[in-house]
């Protein structure tokens, strides 16, 4: 699976499908349970990885200082150039003439200028006068136009219960007083999804037309997946400004990846017959491409485009740092407030809007990618919704709230969530105390404690050596070279301290995520809603996992563990599930006509065959931890997402994007080593299956 | 398939260029190796170790063959044969390595990017195994869509698009999509969107193999209903033997990127190339295939006044109930009347019986 390490961290788009048929019965006729493979012991690259790490092991413990404490000499003031090199180019660099920020602060106003027409339509209005004497002139669409077109877009693409949902999310944004905020959001996203999309769609064509191109792209994507969003801010904020075009910019970088890769894999997926078939009716390249091949790639470019909206929605709160108002803002000025109710209704808001936006452009996708006529009687949706406009912009001049749902009547529960914290706050604070306190002194500083004193020759010896055991020499000059940039740029400690915020967590969401999903993989029935849960879960803003954990563990390491977890479990529970799926039923009825007892079969059978998905979903709760990472960094963590924060508080460039880069690469590190994992497991498999 | 043209198949080669619609002469696909690279390491005369040495598959190796106009030409072979890639190269969906295509006189591979578009709107319609119809267009958007591309307005090429909806026979499906249709209907679609923009030559990959028998036996008969109306000049791809059998005017057997024989239905079965053709043709049910004027001998002087006739194209199938009812010999008499031959029974039961020409 050649993709980018983050490609599946929302949605389980590249989870392995279940074999081809083919294969399958092919599997089933000669099925066996794997048996590891004999080979000589002594000279395997495991064996000689194990002799070599012990070796340096030896020397790094008794040979010189310099092989324990990273000697300054050997680091490089990296940041500090990358930093100048950027200032110099948002500053002073000109291309013919013309200074490069000029180009980006007119690109800014352009892009300010759409987000404000869309706001204007949708959340403010027009305004006159000035001071205090400003007065609406044209009110925005009202709550009812607009929520009401949504019901009616759901009726059209998914029937009675689209609708349904579409009326709920709608009027929980009304009830709870959310919607004005929501729209400037929704101005915000729809912009940034549209330019994502378009961006991501002639990226991909580009690439699907040449192979030098896309190995470009992929390479590009891959990292920007990797590093973290925070990093890329300062830089977007010195070409663009503070302002809602230098969110939209960030943003569209983080939704671009999925919506490039789906591209490309949706217009290979295209079958060579219908291809064939354009070429055959003698289309030209462009008439091949646009009437043909993507049409007929619609349904996973689908995929894409739902994925690049979950992303930008992910930014939505990340984006209101720099400037996007809207949802995302009350989100953030909560958790600052600590105002638990609130911030947690603002983030039930921004769900609200993923669900209608996900269901929405799902359901619509489906229909165009299938095809379907107008019943008997029936208009074209764009007259519908255009007649529901009019009548409800109407009805709403005429009922005042029906234009804006009045304040008086506005819902909250925020006092309830608020009282619930501190009810247990009080009542349970001996317990959490002691858990805190336990989880601190008994595990995590320990751990802490050995990461950074142990040896930095040591821990690259140890990556190397992995390395070199699961993937042979490329992997391990690979892994030693991305572990070594870190050393070069002398960001070593912070890294060390990530990698034991990392190593805690997705320990313990293994540990809990894993047994969930074995134990649903066995019923059908509890899917359905458990992947319902896993969907908002991964669609809930990250910042909103900070609140439960802050709540009850104050800031520092614990919460940020905890929000960690909270968010990197989705994934594996998941994988879980899915790896289960895939053990061949045929393999499961021997068993069980061998007489072998659940737990027999599950150690025996069931997890042997479920290993190499069990990996990549190992692979993919790390990834989903490194990118909490940086957002846990502000309940007080002392690691690279910290420095990443300081960095952004700052407006250090340099410093940011090194730190960001030092981030990604130990999330490559983990993704090279974890993805040889799982294709050795895999391979074992098929070799011992033929 | 008319009966003339079953007579001048079989001696198409001799006739003169005008008639002939394809004139493929030593067609090589080598993949992996530009032509260039092909033609310096040795060209045609590599073996297959030679090649395998490069990491060069040939999926075509010299095909030469021409087909007339009107004609049925069906390309048999079991999967990985190269069928599909010969088919292919006469369309140059695929690019040939080496050799010549020429469609009605005019060179096929010469042809500029824009001329190959001209040249595949102008003349050639094709049917898919898997139906390659478009998703997201009904009935009439797809079969429509070959004169969409040509730039034909809308209401001409919907006109249009019904008629050939309506000659194969799906009137009142003009508005469905592709996945509210059987695969039998799907199929349907797949060829009137073929013949759409009328077409000379007309291929066929498979088009049936993804259908069950019974629907497949239909398609058949559809497709032979149709070729009798419209004598296209055809080129359909299958593996199946009796399919080739049912519908072919000449068939071409390949074996690993060779054509190893092209001949009637009749011819190979009675005169199989090798081995590999023999054991093909071995379970054909010959009295379905073998045409009386196949197994005929020339009168010697006998009187045939009395004797009970059968006619040239009459299977002998069909003869055995005669040949019983009769004394010594039958004549073959043609529709007027003229005796072109008798039967006896030895050679009846001898070509039963297994026997080749």
């Amino acid at each position: 699976m050649r993709a980018g390490p983050l490609q599946s961290l929302r949605r389980a788009d590249e989870i392995p499908h279940p074999a081809p048929k083919k294969a399958h019965a092919r599997m089933a006729s000669i099925d066996t349970v794997p048996r590891p493979k004999k080979s000589r012991p002594w000279t395997s690259p495991p064996a000689i990885a194990l002799v070599g790490f012990t070796l340096l092991a030896w020397a790094a413990l008794l040979g010189p200082a310099w092989m324990r404490v990273i000697p300054e000499a050997i680091t490089f003031p990296v940041a500090q150039v990358v930093g100048d090199a950027i200032n110099w180019f948002a500053r002073d660099a000109k291309i013919g003439g013309v200074a490069f920020q000029e180009m980006t602060r007119g690109l800014a106003t352009l892009f300010d200028y759409v987000i404000d027409a869309t706001v204007v339509v949708l959340a403010e209005g027009l305004f006159t006068g000035r001071g205090l004497n400003v007065t609406q002139s044209v009110p925005p669409l009202s709550w009812l136009a607009i929520g009401g077109a949504l019901v009616i877009m759901g009726y059209r693409f998914g029937g009675r219960n689209l609708a349904l949902i579409c009326a709920v999310s709608a009027g929980f944004l009304v009830f709870f007083g959310l919607w004005e905020n929501a729209m400037v959001t929704l101005a915000s996203v729809l912009v940034s999804v549209i330019l994502a999309i378009l961006l991501g769609l002639a990226l991909g064509i580009w690439s699907y037309r040449s192979a030098r191109i896309e190995n470009v792209t992929r390479g590009v994507m891959n990292v920007m997946q990797t590093v973290p969003i925070f990093s890329y801010l300062v830089p977007t904020l010195l070409l663009f400004g503070y302002g809602p075009s230098a969110a939209l910019v960030a943003t569209v970088i983080y939704a671009l990846p999925p919506m490039v890769h789906n591209t490309v894999l949706a217009l290979k997926s295209v079958p060579t017959e219908i291809t064939e078939c354009g070429r055959m009716i003698g289309c030209k390249p462009r008439q091949l491409l646009w009437q043909v091949q993507l049409p007929a790639a619609l349904g996973k470019l689908a995929v894409g485009m739902n994925q690049s909206i979950m992303m930008t929605l992910n930014m939505v709160i990340i984006a209101s740092m720099i400037g996007a108002g809207g949802l995302g803002f009350d989100v953030l000025s909560a958790l600052r407030k600590l105002d638990i109710g609130s911030g947690l209704e603002a983030g039930m808001g921004i769900v609200a809007l993923a669900i209608i936006l996900d269901r929405l452009s799902q359901a619509a996708a489906h229909r165009a990618a299938h095809g379907t006529h107008l019943k008997a009687g029936q208009r074209p949706l764009w007259q519908l919704l255009i007649a529901w406009l009019i009548f409800s912009t109407g009805l709403a001049l005429l009922l005042t709230p029906l234009q804006a749902w009045p304040d008086a009547w506005v819902v909250s529960t925020a006092s309830f969530w608020n009282a619930a914290v501190t009810w247990i706050n009080r009542e349970m604070f001996d317990l959490l105390e002691g858990i805190r306190n336990f989880a601190l002194l008994q595990v995590m500083r320990p751990f802490n404690d050995f990461l950074g004193n142990a040896p930095w020759t040591l821990i690259i010896g140890a990556v190397a050596a992995l390395g070199y055991a699961l993937g042979g020499a490329r992997l391990a000059l690979y892994t030693t070279g991305l572990a070594l940039f870190i050393v070069l740029t002398g960001y070593w400690g912070p890294a060390m301290s990530s990698v034991y915020l990392i190593t805690i967590s997705v320990s313990v969401a293994i540990a809990i995520g894993y047994p969930i999903g074995f134990w649903l993989s066995s019923r059908p029935r509890a899917q359905e809603p458990a992947n319902f849960v896993l969907d908002t879960m991964q669609t809930l803003p990250t910042l909103v996992y900070l609140l439960p954990a802050v709540m009850l563990f104050r800031i520092g390491d614990v919460s940020a563990v905890i929000a960690v977890i909270l968010y990197a479990i989705a994934p594996a529970v998941r994988y879980a599930m899915i790896g289960m799926a895939q053990v061949p039923h045929a393999r499961l009825e021997a068993a069980e006509i061998a007489g072998c007892t659940r737990w027999q079969t599950l150690i025996w059978v069931r997890l042997p065959a479920a290993l190499p998905t069990l990996l990549i979903g190992v692979n993919q709760t790390i990834m989903m931890a490194f990118s909490m990472l940086i957002i846990a960094a502000l309940v007080g963590t002392k690691d690279l997402g910290q420095e990443v924060l300081i960095a952004l508080n700052r407006s250090l460039v340099g410093e940011g994007i090194i730190a960001g880069l030092c981030v990604a690469c130990l999330a490559l590190i983990a993704d090279g080593l974890l993805k040889a994992a799982a294709a050795r497991a895999s391979s074992d498999k098929k070799r011992t299956a033929e | 398939m008319t009966e003339a043209l079953r007579d001048i198949t079989p001696e198409a080669e001799a006739k003169p260029a005008a008639d002939l619609v394809f004139e493929c002469d030593g067609i090589w696909k080598v993949f992996g190796a530009t032509g260039a690279e092909f033609t310096h390491a040795g060209g045609p005369d590599m073996d297959a170790d030679a090649l395998a040495a490069r990491g060069w598959t040939a999926a075509v190796r010299d095909a030469s063959f021409s087909i007339a106009r009107g004609e049925v030409f069906v390309v048999m072979g079991l999967s990985g044969s190269g069928k599909s890639t010969m088919v292919r190269c006469m369309s140059r969906l695929i690019e040939p390595t080496q050799g010549s295509v020429l469609i009605e006189g005019e060179d096929l591979l010469a042809a500029s990017d824009a001329e190959l578009i001209q040249i595949r709107r102008r003349k050639m319609g094709m049917v898919f195994q898997h139906f390659a119809l478009l998703p997201n267009r009904d009935v009439v958007g797809n079969v429509g869509f070959p004169l969409q591309v040509q730039g034909v307005p809308r209401a001409e090429r919907e006109k249009r698009a019904r008629e050939m909806i309506s000659l194969v026979g799906l009137e009142g499906r003009e508005d469905h999509f592709p996945d509210e249709l059987s695969g039998g209907q799907q199929q349907r679609v797949g060829i009137a969107r073929s013949l759409a923009s009328d077409p000379a030559i007309w291929f066929l990959d498979e088009p049936f193999s993804a259908l069950d028998p019974l629907i497949r036996a239909d398609l058949q008969d559809e497709l032979l209903r149709l070729q009798s109306q419209l004598s296209k000049t055809v080129v359909f791809i299958t593996h199946d033997l009796d399919e080739a059998i049912k519908i072919a005017d000449r068939i071409a057997i390949m074996d690993q990127g060779r054509i190893v024989q092209i001949g009637t239905p009749e011819d190979l079965i009675l005169r199989p190339a090798n081995e590999y053709v023999a054991r093909f043709t071995n379970g054909v049910p010959r009295a379905k295939v073998v045409r009386a004027a196949t197994i005929m001998r020339p009168v010697e002087g006998m009187d045939l006044t009395d004797a009970l006739s059968v006619h040239p194209d009459d299977r002998i199938a069909d003869v055995a109930d005669i040949l019983t009812k009769s004394e010594g010999v039958i004549a073959v008499k043609d529709s007027s009347g003229a005796v072109k031959g008798i039967i006896d029974r030895e050679t009846f039961i001898q070509v039963l019986a297994g026997a080749t020409l």
